[in-house]
Order: structure tokens, then C-alpha cells, then sequence
């Protein structure tokens, strides 16, 4: 009778299908013992079969194989289904090809509906009673669900062949290679003065040993030659909208001072400069060197260019100065005090972000005395350090100019550490047995690596590892206590001493050394929090940017279009990194070459002869996808503005707005019938 | 005169406008008395309960019962009228969704009877006198009808073939529903018999409402002086008109009041209140959760602004935390 | 409820809150996968509905779940500020902070409906959420509608009954 709390107020025609013509095929997944040890599938498959509409209810050892799909398919045929429901994983695995099964077996791909009974039940849950109980739910909110799904269509979007690479470091150089060389043109974009990375700031590579800059500095000249690539440097991204194969990004490009394309890199205005002496702290030599205003970053920066450093230039500041750079840089006309910062706009269909790590900053551990002993350094200053063409050139020396004898590489600084970062940084163990060996050769001092864990499982590095020890470099195995220069015995004097716990000889022990190296692990970016807003991804706990899934999709994010690669998606080494930048350069590849974005059909539509107007929900949509049509006094939808958030047809205070497979009858139907 | 359909009125819980809406029918109520023949009519006719009993079942052509069903004795009615009758017609917002009558359902019976007969400041009872259902007097046993623990929409009691909305319906609604009932093709069964498109679409003061409206504050129409043309949400009004079947010609909006919502809501929303309150909270400006509260600190009653017709017919019908009270045998 | 199909439950669990949850397609919905793929156990109370958008949450959909039987529900989307789509989760968030008035206003305990920002990384946060607001409904009760309901409408069957024996007895 009418007194229970049915739908509606009357009108009792609603969307969606007749029951009676219902037909539907039900089938539960095993997935080996992941689901079948947890959830008692036999039990789902027999109670989903007693619901109403369900002709066929069956539970299968791996739905997503071969057999599995093409049982899907011959028993669309046989059994005359209209409507498929499986249960196995997560949608977001495995959605799409169970829709293509249900498409190649005659029917339309959004008859269909995926149960979660893996990630979000036999995995999560111990209890198998309850488990099966919450399993029958979820088929249940399927099958009632699915009967009310409407035949739908994918819409295809044509995708802009350009791309945008964030980062040029490593992995951008390489991925914009890559995707140079395949004939794309791509707009490289990095917020320091020239590209290179962190990269550029290393002496050797392990576990090989050949010179970085030796391999690097070829792949930056090949980038600024590339007639594909687009290089600007000291810009940022500022702002991106739209959506995969259709973003429009801004790029703020700060003013250099110095017209890129006059700048021959000849550096006459550097030696000219009204400051005699280079006084600033010089960025790409972490400090350890001293540049002018104007200067070039490194001699190997791409591009070959200057720039003023707007803080340090008595004109820029002050508008009062000589400007001897101008009268060096002569009928040249490179330097423009009048630059403004720009902001330029460009169109691609595609976003690979390479945005990099930073480094720990060793003071936040006092006990190490970073900042306090002015011998204890982290390992990218002795990698300069140890660079030839460094600011010692090469030589390894204490603040006092004179030659350590003894060293202690201190590791995982900022990593495996619960007071600062939990995680395996995972090249520094490398990184320092490099290091150390570099060290014993340049010094010959007695070196000694004071370590938690070796972890040397890269191609090759064992064999470094083998090697270190060989070369007489001492390992001791603990973490360190603190770096003092409290002397105690008369050996200590004038040093620096180790505390640590051997723990392998079981005692404490006092290690008195002339230079300490930190092996600084590595963080997110400082601003990857505000970077991956800009972008729309999510972040790890940690903030690294997140995969779409970590074995599956690791390049990819949860913003179709937009790829990772490198160490803004969690620190690793060379090797790694171009093979994540090269895996982020063929997705992209594969987009553009497809030509096209097939879009999801969960756009918001109007029930035009339903809207009475009353512009309730044109402020909320974020894309301006609803407008407001004077002359019939009634909201429209762009459906191609329109991405599917279904915010409107949340508000439409009159039911006029529905969602593409996310229609309110649907998901009533999924309330009544996981609460069955 | 035996030709003539069979009409019946009845009045359960409401407050005697829907009588008024038929009489403000004026001079074609003379065309319906003529097109038709009264079997029941308590406010203009008199007949009783017994003559309707005395009637065939099905023999009136349309019953148009008007207010909510809070006793025992307007639920008998409801079902002897129902059961007389070829088509029942919840008339009016009390019987089409429970009305203001359902505002009651945020109270036990108790509560309710309590403060009518002992508390309300205009009452004076110091021995604490209620009404009661069955008592003697004299030697005569009088009944009186008792309260239902809850008050219902008439769908909610009897199954009910059309609704004619609105607190009162207007004329034309009315004549309309009784033409096309009388009609040889009435609408499909279940109809709510007014436009089913938000008031919106009609509302006077459609194009002064932006298309970039966001709320800073809500404000009650005695809290401000309301421009007479300006859209009242545009104003900080809470108007219910965006989630408010239309039909009602405007009536409040001329009288220079917002919606409250009486007609229900359109065929393809569950919970009017619900419905509103999305849609204006959605639309709220501020973000921190602080700021937030304080704009919908405007809105200070949302049972009570949201639900002022449709508490019954809204999903969960009333206060839930009220125990269900056990049932007492009927008295007869 | 649904007439025809018994319930699942059966009486040898005795009384199971039952958590409805509506989770965002990016940002929850995923953390609730990564809690499967980390192998996080939780309470099995909890039953998802995914939807795209914590700003899909239709306020109709919680006093459905309440009126269907859930004792609690929950909605996860995505920290404010990392919204996929810009800002539904401050419309969700603006819209709970009405309802959670208007549902204490008509008798529904404010701890049984909660909304979360839970981030795709936050696998753990989704473990600890459930099995707090499980306990939380453990604590409170059942809500018990659907049976409610029904008691309610004893008070009208009576009369129905009478009324239907009665034309039996009339034919």
C-alpha cells in the first residue's frame, strides 16, 4: 500500500529502462585466491541469482583473462543478456575492459557495472561470513543499479600534438628529446637560468664512473639545437586549464635583463661589470664560489646566455650605475634593463612533469653540526668540490685550504629516519661509495662510510660496492650519534669525532676524522604542494607526485594527459629516471598518435523542457560549461566543456539536471540495494 | 439529476483554506454545482457521514479531501471515501504533502497535547484538562477523535489518484482538475495536476536574478527592506521557488513574499527540503567551515523553512528519534 | 524493505552497523583501493558508492541511505584546495554543514554522518576512519528507519485490516 516512504510526490514516471526486458548476467571473480580466499564467491553467485532480472549468475576463477571475458561475450549471445555485472576489482583497473568484453559482445559498453570486491573487501576484511555478507550487498547495488544504465556513447576530442615538459633536469631533457626526435614539437620550461639539474652539478656517475658532464652537456646542446624544442629558461608555469589534448597553459618568463636571442655567451660584460669583484654567493656551486650580477650559471649552461640577478644589480635596483655591461656588450644590444616579466600562453595536449627533488637541508639535524663545523659538508658540495672545473678545481680541501687526511661519510642524512624522512632516498648509498672513492683518489686519505644499510641493487653496484671495499674505503656499520669537537684524547684535537654505535663490533666508538661528508637525502620540491594544485594531481603523504597506480601506470597520474617522470615521483637515480622520462615521452606518443581522447560519457545533461531557469547552478560549475539562454529563459549544457563532477545535478533544486551514468536513479538504486 | 457525477468535499486536518479556495471559485462555482451533483460537503452542505456509507462503493465520481490525516476518525473518512469513490483527489498541500499540520511530526503526541492544553502562554489550565478520546458524562458516553502519533499525507493512509497542490490550490488549478477529471480522458493516474516546472520559470522577478549569484548571507524578509521587483534569493531571501513546482501564479511573490514552498516538489525530486537546501548551501561564497556556519546561521530553522509543507511526504517523514508509540485498539 | 528478498544478514551476526559511504572517484574511491592493494584490514561495516565528485553527493542520498537503513554515512572526497574538479568538495562541504543541522533537528545523531578529505595517498587514513566511525555507530545504536517506518505504519494497518475484513464480511 502507499503508506510507505515510496518515490516521487506523485508523477511516478521515471527514467530508465522496464524491468520486465531485463536481462541480466552476473558474474563473480575468484581472482586466484585474492577474492575466493576472503569472499565465498560460489555463495555470492547463487544469492545474485535469485534476484529479479538476473537470467545468469556465475563465479569464475579469472574474469579478466581471455576465457573470462569471452565467457562474457558468448553469454551476451546466448543468453540474450542485456546488462552485465561483474565483481572482482577496482573499476579503476579493470572498468574498461570488462566494457570492451560487454562491447564486442553486441551490446553497449555502459550496460555494465563493476562490483569492487577485491580492493575494497576481500583485501581490506578477515572475517569471511561478513565479508561474503558485504559482498552480496555490492552485487546487489550492481544489479539494481544496472537496470536503470542507458546505452551511451564515448565522444572523441581531438588532441593537440604539442607538449608541454616541466623540468629540465635529466628526465625533461630527455623526455623532451624523445619526443623532439619524434617529430613533436615540445615546450620545455625550467625555472632555473639554464637546464642540466642537479645532474649538471655532478663531477662522475656511478657505478661506471664516466663524467657526467661528458654525457649531459651533449643532450643539453642537442636540446637548445632541436628544431621541435622550445627552450625557456627562468620561467615558471603560472596557471593550466582545460583538460587532456586540449590544455592551455601560462608560462611566466621572469626577465633576464638580456635578449636571449642577441646573447652570445661571450661573457665580456661579466668581466666589465662596475663590481670588480665576484662577492655573491654563486647558486650552481652551492655557495662554495662567488659570482657578479651578471654572470652566466656554469660554463656549460644551455642556453649560452647571461642574466642579471635583479637583487644584486646596482641598476636594477637602483637605476644608478655605470652600466659598463652595456658599454662591453657594444652594438651586441643584448642588454635590456627594461624587460618585464611575460606571460605567454600555449596550447597542448599533453604535460610531462620532471620537476626534480630538493635536497635535505642537514642543519634541521643539529647533532651533525652542518652549518656549525665548517668541515662538515654535504655530498653535493664535495661534488663540487671534487669537480675539476669546480671552484677548487677539483681539489679536495679543507676551509682552511689545507688537504684532509682522514673523512667520515655520514648516511642517510634525511632518510630511513622517523624524525625527519621515512624513506630510502636510495641513491646516496651510491652516491657516497662514488664519493668516498673519488676522495681516496684525489687525497689518498683514510676514508670511512658510516652506514645503516648498504643498498647497492642497481646493475653494477654491487660490483661498486666490491670495489669500495677494495680500494681500502672502511665501512661501520651504525648510525651516528653526533659529529663533535670536544677532544678527549690528544688524537681527537683539531678534528671533528664521530660518535657512533658499532653495531656490528657491538661498542661505541669515537672516530676523530678532518672532513665530514652528510649524504643528504632527497625531499619533494618545496613547492610541489602548490605545484601539484597547478596541475591537478595528487600527492604521496610524503609529497611526491602520485602515480596512477605504482606498478601498473607509473608514469601516469590521475590528470589524463599529464605524466611523471624523474624524481618529483620519489628519489632515484640516473638510469631510472631516464627510463621513467623516455616511459613518460611514449605515453604521450601514444595520445597524440591516436589522435583523438576518447572522453568518459559522464557529462551533465539538462532536461531543457524541465529547467524552469532559476540559474541555481551556473555559478557552481568551475569550466562555465552551463550558460544561461535569455531568449527560452533556460540553462544549457556544453557538454564539451562539461568534465562530469555532477555538482549541478546535486543542486538542480528542480531534478532537472542529470549525469551520465551517474543519473539519481541510478545511484537510488545502488542506496536500496546495498542496503538490502 | 441522477446523470450528474457524483462529487464529494471533506476536510480532515487543515486549516479551512481549501474551502475557501473553492468558494474563491465565486460565480463558476455555479457552473461546477450545476455540472455535478454534492453527495458530501460538511463547510457548504449537510450531509452525513452515514449518507456517504449509504452510497454505493465507487459511486462518486471524485472526492476532493483536502488536509492532512493526524486522527483516527479523518483516517476512517480517508478510507470510507476511498473506497466510495472512482478517483480520489489529495486537494491542497496538507493532503498533498502533509502541510503545515505535518510540522507536528517534530513532536511526540505528548509534547504536543501538553503544550496546547498546559504551556502555551495564552492557555490557562491549572487542573491540567485535556481532551479525552472516550469518557462519560452525565451517563453519556462521549467520543472524541484521538490523535495519530504522526500526521500523514493522504497517499500515506489510502491510495490517491491526482494531487491538486497548494496552500490553498488556486481557482484555475481547481477547475482545471475538476474539468479534466469530469473529462473523458483524465491524466495518467498519480499526477500531480500542475505544471510540473519550478516556479522559476514564471516568477515575475525571473531576469533580476544574476547568473553569478553566491549567498553572503541569508536574511528573513522582516529582517530587511525587500525591493519590491528584485529577485529575493538575488536579495538574501530564502525563496523556495527554484525547488517549487509552479502553478500558483505567483501568488506570494506579487504579495511581496519569497516562496515557502506549498505546491511540493517537481515530479522528479524525492525530498523538497533537501532539494533547496543543496542547491542554497551549494551556492554559499565562503570556504572555512567557521564562515560557512556563520551565512547559514541565516537560516536558523531548516526543518521548519525546508520542510513547511512537506515534513510527511519528505523522506523521513518526521522527527526519527520519536519512539513509535504502540498501537492502541480502536474505540468503537 | 524490498518485498520478496529476505535480507542478507542473518540473525546469527546479531546487530552490524551499517556504514553507507559515497567516495570520490579521485581522491577517496582511490585511497580505499590503496588501502586493498596495502592489504590495510578495516571494518566490514562499510559499503562504498562511488560517485565522481564528493560535490555529486546529493543530500537526497544520505536521508535514502537513513531511510533504507544505513546507521551512518559517510562522504570522502578530496582535501579543500585539491579538488579534480576545482571546488565540489567546498560545495560538499557547505551542503553537510546544513544537513548535519537539519538531520539533528529531526533526530539523527551528528556523528552518523561524517565528511572526510581523504587523499588517493591516504590509505591508512581510510582504514582509521572506518573503523572509527564503526565503533562511533557501535556506540550510538541502530538508527533502525526502515523498522521505524514500519512501526509507524502499524498504526495504519490496524485500520486497513479492520477495514479490509470488513468488506469481507460485507461480501
Amino acid at each position: 500500500m502507499s503508506a510507505s516512504n515510496g518515490n516521487g510526490n506523485g508523477n511516478g514516471n521515471r527514467n530508465g529502462s522496464q524491468t520486465g526486458a531485463i536481462r541480466i548476467g552476473f558474474y563473480v571473480c575468484h581472482c586466484g585466491h585474492n577474492i575466493g580466499a576472503v569472499v565465498d564467491c560460489a555463495a555470492v553467485a547463487h544469492y545474485v541469482g535469485t534476484l529479479p532480472g538476473v537470467v545468469l549468475s556465475r563465479d569464475y576463477k579469472y574474469m579478466c583473462s581471455d576465457p573470462g571475458q569471452e565467457l562474457i561475450q558468448s553469454d551476451i549471445r546466448e543468453h540474450r543478456l542485456n546488462r552485465v555485472v561483474v565483481a572482482s576489482c577496482s573499476p579503476l583497473l579493470h572498468e574498461h575492459t570488462f566494457r570492451t568484453a560487454v562491447e564486442r559482445g553486441g551490446l553497449n559498453p555502459f550496460y555494465f557495472q563493476m562490483v569492487n570486491i577485491r580492493e575494497h573487501n576481500s583485501w581490506v576484511h578477515n572475517d569471511r561470513e561478513l565479508a561474503t555478507v558485504k559482498a552480496k550487498a555490492q552485487a546487489r547495488a550492481a544489479v539494481e543499479r544496472v537496470r536503470y544504465h542507458d546505452s551511451l556513447r564515448t565522444t572523441r576530442v581531438p588532441i593537440q600534438p604539442d607538449v608541454l615538459v616541466v623540468g629540465g633536469g635529466i628526465s625533461g631533457i630527455h623526455a623532451a628529446l624523445t619526443l623532439g626526435n619524434a617529430g613533436k614539437k615540445v615546450f620545455l620550461v625550467e625555472r632555473e637560468p639554464s637546464i642540466g639539474g642537479h645532474m649538471a652539478q655532478f663531477d662522475k656517475t656511478f657505478p661506471t664512473l664516466d663524467c657526467a658532464a661528458c654525457i649531459l652537456t651533449p643532450k643539453m646542446s642537442a636540446v637548445r639545437a632541436h628544431e621541435n624544442i622550445t627552450l625557456w629558461t627562468y620561467s615558471e608555469v603560472a596557471k593550466v586549464e582545460g583538460y587532456v589534448g586540449n590544455y592551455t597553459v601560462t608560462i611566466r618568463r621572469r626577465p633576464r635583463y638580456v635578449i636571449e636571442d642577441l646573447c652570445v655567451g661571450c661573457l665580456e660584460c661579466v668581466g666589465k661589470c662596475i663590481y670588480k669583484e665576484a662577492k655573491f654567493p654563486d647558486d650552481f656551486n652551492v655557495g662554495l664560489s662567488r659570482r657578479k650580477p651578471i654572470y652566466i650559471p656554469f660554463p656549460q649552461a644551455v642556453p649560452q646566455v647571461v642574466l642579471i640577478d635583479p637583487e644584486r644589480c646596482l641598476q636594477v635596483k637602483t637605476g644608478k650605475c655605470k652600466k659598463t655591461c652595456l658599454e662591453a656588450c657594444a652594438d651586441r644590444k643584448a642588454i635590456d634593463f627594461s624587460q618585464q616579466e611575460e606571460l605567454v600562453q600555449i596550447k597542448v595536449g599533453t604535460i610531462i612533469l620532471a620537476t626534480g627533488f630538493k635536497l635535505f637541508d642537514a642543519k634541521r639535524i643539529p647533532q651533525y653540526g652542518y652549518g656549525l663545523y665548517p668541515n662538515v659538508v654535504t655530498s653535493l658540495e664535495l661534488e663540487r668540490l671534487v669537480t675539476s672545473s669546480g671552484p677548487t678545481s677539483g681539489e679536495i680541501i679543507l676551509r682552511d685550504g689545507s688537504k684532509p687526511r682522514t673523512a667520515g661519510f655520514i648516511l642517510c642524512v634525511g632518510s630511513r629516519d622517523t624524525r625527519t624522512n621515512r624513506w630510502c632516498s636510495r641513491t646516496c648509498c651510491m652516491h657516497s661509495m662514488k664519493l668516498a672513492q673519488l676522495f681516496k683518489e684525489h687525497t689518498q686519505a683514510d676514508v670511512t662510510i658510516f652506514y645503516m644499510d648498504i643498498r647497492a641493487p642497481g646493475k653494477g653496484c654491487e660490483e661498486f660496492y666490491d670495489k669500495s671495499l677494495r680500494e681500502g674505503i672502511r665501512f661501520v656499520r651504525g648510525r651516528v650519534a653526533e659529529v663533535t669537537d670536544w677532544a678527549l684524547a690528544p688524537e681527537e684535537e683539531g678534528k671533528l669525532v664521530i660518535r657512533v654505535e658499532d653495531t656490528l663490533a657491538g661498542f661505541v666508538r669515537r672516530i676523530p676524522v678532518d672532513m665530514i661528508v652528510l649524504a643528504v637525502g632527497m625531499e619533494p620540491q618545496a613547492d610541489s604542494q602548490a605545484m601539484r594544485r597547478l596541475f591537478n594531481l595528487s600527492c604521496s603523504t610524503e609529497g611526491w607526485f602520485l602515480e596512477k597506480h605504482p606498478k601498473l601506470a607509473p608514469v601516469s597520474t590521475f590528470t589524463d594527459g599529464i605524466f611523471i617522470a624523474g624524481c618529483c615521483q620519489g628519489p632515484k637515480d640516473i638510469p631510472d629516471s631516464i627510463a621513467q622520462a623516455g616511459a613518460a615521452a611514449a605515453e604521450c606518443l601514444a595520445l597524440i598518435d591516436r589522435g583523438y581522447i576518447e572522453q568518459e560519457p559522464n557529462t551533465a545533461h539538462i532536461h531543457e523542457e524541465n529547467c524552469s531557469g532559476c540559474k541555481s547552478c551556473l555559478p557552481l560549475c568551475p569550466y562555465t560549461a552551463i550558460s544561461f539562454d535569455e531568449t527560452v529563459g533556460r540553462a544549457r549544457i556544453n557538454e564539451a566543456l562539461c568534465k562530469g563532477c555532477g555538482t549541478c545535478v546535486a543542486s538542480c533544486p528542480s531534478g532537472a539536471i542529470g549525469q551520465h551514468l551517474f543519473e539519481d536513479e541510478q545511484i537510488f538504486k545502488e542506496i536500496e540495494g546495498i542496503l538490502a | 439529476m441522477s446523470a450528474k457525477p457524483k462529487v464529494a468535499f471533506y476536510w480532515c486536518a487543515s486549516c479551512g483554506g481549501c474551502e475557501e479556495a473553492v468558494v474563491d471559485l465565486a460565480e463558476e462555482i455555479v457552473g461546477v454545482v450545476e455540472a455535478v451533483e454534492f453527495v458530501l460537503w460538511p463547510c457548504a452542505m449537510d450531509f452525513k457521514r452515514a449518507d456517504v456509507e449509504a452510497l454505493p462503493d465507487g459511486s462518486i465520481a471524485a472526492t476532493f479531501l483536502n488536509g492532512a490525516i493526524r486522527s483516527n476518525e479523518q483516517e476512517e473518512m480517508a478510507h470510507l471515501l476511498r473506497r466510495k469513490s472512482q478517483y480520489l483527489v489529495a486537494y491542497g498541500a496538507c493532503a498533498h504533502l502533509g502541510g503545515i499540520p505535518a510540522l507536528a511530526n517534530q513532536f511526540t503526541r505528548e509534547e504536543l497535547l501538553r503544550y496546547v492544553y498546559e504551556e502555551s502562554p495564552t492557555t490557562s489550565n491549572d487542573a491540567a484538562v485535556r481532551p479525552r478520546p472516550d469518557c462519560g458524562v452525565n451517563g453519556h458516553r462521549i467520543t472524541l477523535p484521538e490523535l495519530k502519533q504522526m500526521v500523514r499525507s493522504l497517499d500515506q493512509v489510502v491510495p490517491v489518484d491526482y494531487y491538486v497542490p497548494g496552500c490553498p490550490p488556486t481557482p484555475r488549478l481547481t477547475k482545471a482538475a475538476v474539468a479534466a477529471l469530469l473529462s473523458g480522458s483524465p491524466p495518467p493516474a498519480g499526477s500531480v495536476l500542475a505544471p510540473d516546472l519550478a516556479l522559476c520559470e514564471q516568477c515575475p522577478r525571473k531576469s533580476t536574478k544574476p547568473v553569478d549569484l553566491k549567498f553572503m548571507e541569508f536574511k528573513r524578509p522582516h529582517q530587511l527592506r525587500l525591493d519590491p521587483e528584485t529577485c529575493f534569493l538575488a536579495q538574501g531571501v530564502v525563496c523556495l521557488g527554484p525547488a517549487t513546482r509552479g502553478g500558483c501564479e505567483s501568488a506570494c511573490i506579487s504579495g511581496g513574499m519569497p516562496c515557502s514552498g506549498c505546491f511540493g516538489p517537481t515530479s522528479r525530486v524525492r525530498d523538497q527540503g533537501a532539494k533547496i537546501l543543496s542547491c542554497l548551501s551549494a551556492n554559499v561564497e565562503a570556504r572555512e567551515p567557521g564562515e560557512i556556519e556563520a551565512v547559514l546561521a541565516g537560516i536558523p530553522d531548516p526543518v521548519g523553512t525546508f520542510y513547511r509543507y512537506g515534513l510527511a511526504r519528505s523522506i523521513l517523514r518526521r522527527d526519527v528519534s520519536l519512539a513509535a508509540e504502540p498501537v492502541t485498539p480502536r474505540a468503537s | 524493505m524490498n518485498p520478496g528478498t529476505e535480507s542478507i544478514y542473518s540473525p546469527a551476526h546479531g546487530w552490524q552497523p551499517r556504514l553507507v559511504a559515497f567516495f570520490c572517484n579521485w581522491c577517496t574511491y582511490t585511497a580505499a583501493d590503496l588501502a586493498g592493494v596495502s592489504r590495510l584490514k578495516y571494518a566490514p561495516n562499510i559499503r562504498v558508492i562511488r560517485l565522481m565528485c564528493s560535490g555529486r553527493v546529493d543530500p537526497q542520498f544520505i536521508l535514502e541511505a537513513f531511510a533504507r537503513g544505513a546507521d551512518g554515512v559517510l562522504i570522502g572526497g578530496c582535501h579543500p584546495g585539491d579538488c579534480h574538479y576545482v571546488e565540489g568538495n567546498y560545495k560538499a562541504l557547505r551542503r553537510f554543514q546544513l544537513l548535519g543541522r537539519l538531520l539533528r533537528d529531526l533526530g539523527i545523531e551528528e556523528q552518523r554522518v561524517r565528511l572526510e578529505w581523504i587523499s588517493a595517498s591516504e590509505g591508512e587514513r581510510v582504514r582509521l576512519v572506518v573503523n572509527e566511525m564503526v565503533e562511533q555507530l557501535r556506540a550510538l545504536g541502530p538508527l533502525n528507519l526502515p523498522e521505524k517506518m514500519e512501526a509507524w505504519d502499524r498504526e495504519m494497518t490496524a485500520l486497513e485490516e479492520t477495514v479490509h475484513a470488513e468488506a469481507l464480511a460485507a461480501v
